[in-house]
């Protein structure tokens, strides 16, 4: 049986639409070894790219990617209506890939 | 007390309002660089007392020079007034070699103060991009973080690393969102930093013969990429802010507070 392991891509985009702009992005990638958990240059790194992986969530559907959590949307508690602070539309997508036991 | 020349001017200020940062490329002479490069080696910048009068610190020290240069006044005066506190001070490394990214975070805790602190950082020598070296994230000075809270992030549009020539010095606003890069050369990379408090209300500390220049406008409303639908709280926030600066409680840009300001009782 071969192991199957997750790969993660965290996209944040510029609203809550799927087929919206990439504004930041993260990838955590569990296929890899523990001493390449970071490699210079890396995308899975602070600084690693300067452009995003994928157009939007949609573009990232179409090349495999599986939407695995959606942003909760919540009114905006009374008082911080004007107060910014995380990005608000973060998606969570995963692959799962076959790595040699 | 600084020489006006050195003040910085309204369109200067805007720009931070809306950015969070300012930026001085080659500001610092390199004989001063080369000094304050020997002290870092040595580790000879002593730590000193949080509070302090900045004018206290570092007397015979070449990075005390550095922060007594006029260009240098002029930037601390604009910001936090003629006679700040010294809050605390980092000589920042990354070694040779060293290549992972730090988790972006910004510094402190969540202050929720329209009254700010600055932070300087000093590059003292070539920072090329293998070298690093502090990556910013315009903008994010208003996002209200506890430190590493935002270490899930990895990258941004619109993020900009800071490469540059010996002598470049850029001024933050506290809440700035930063971080170390990977350093992929054979030879330490320094950043010098440096925190103050203001001690009077930051009011109008700059050279204000520009305020009505209508740049100003232009300049506060800049959009930056990764705000997205954000855009428009982020202005909403950069008019508070000019208007905690510049003590006119009516000012607004395109509109946004006025209307919400809005509230008729007439019957």
């Amino acid at each position: 049986m071969p192991e199957t392991r997750q790969k993660l891509l965290v996209l944040y985009l510029r609203t809550p639409d799927l087929h919206a702009g990439v504004v930041a992005w993260s990838e955590f990638d569990g296929t890899s070894a523990a001493d390449e958990r970071h490699t210079s240059g890396d995308a899975a790194d602070s600084g690693g790219a300067t452009d995003p992986p994928y157009g939007s969530v949609v573009d990232a559907m179409r090349d495999g990617w599986r939407v695995v959590q959606f942003p909760q949307q919540y009114p905006a508690y009374p008082g911080t209506e004007y107060q910014v602070s995380y990005l608000k539309y973060e998606y969570i997508l995963e692959k799962m890939e076959v790595v040699d036991g | 007390m600084a020489d006006n020349t050195h003040l910085l001017n309204s369109k200067q200020m805007a720009r931070f309002v809306a950015e969070g940062y300012l930026r001085f490329d080659e500001l610092v002479p390199d004989e001063l660089n080369r000094a304050v490069k020997e002290e870092m080696d040595n580790q000879a910048i002593p730590r000193e007392e949080a509070g302090s009068p900045l004018s206290a610190i570092w007397p015979d020290a070449a990075v005390g020079r550095v922060f007594r240069l006029p260009e240098i006044e002029g930037i601390i005066h604009s910001l936090v007034g003629p006679d700040p506190l010294y809050d605390h001070h980092a000589v920042h490394t990354v070694a040779a070699g060293h290549h992972f990214g730090q988790h972006w975070h910004a510094d402190a805790i969540i202050d929720t103060r329209l009254h700010f602190d600055i932070q300087f950082m000093y590059f003292a020598h070539d920072t090329p991009r293998e070298m690093g070296g502090t990556l910013i994230l315009p903008g994010s000075h208003y996002r209200r973080i506890s430190e590493s809270d935002i270490a899930r992030y990895h990258n941004f549009v619109g993020q900009v690393p800071m490469i540059c020539k010996a002598g470049t010095v850029i001024v933050l606003h506290h809440g700035m969102w930063h971080c170390a890069q990977p350093n992929r050369t054979d030879e330490m990379r320094y950043m010098f930093k440096l925190r103050l408090n203001p001690t009077v209300r930051q009011l109008r500390l700059w050279n204000t013969e520009d305020i009505d220049d209508p740049e100003v406008s232009h300049i506060l409303s800049t959009n930056q990429p990764w705000h997205g639908n954000e855009e428009r709280i982020e202005h909403v926030n950069r008019i508070h802010f000019w208007r905690f600066l510049t003590g006119d409680d009516q000012f607004d840009n395109h509109y946004w507070l006025s209307r919400i300001e809005n509230e008729p009782e007439l019957v």
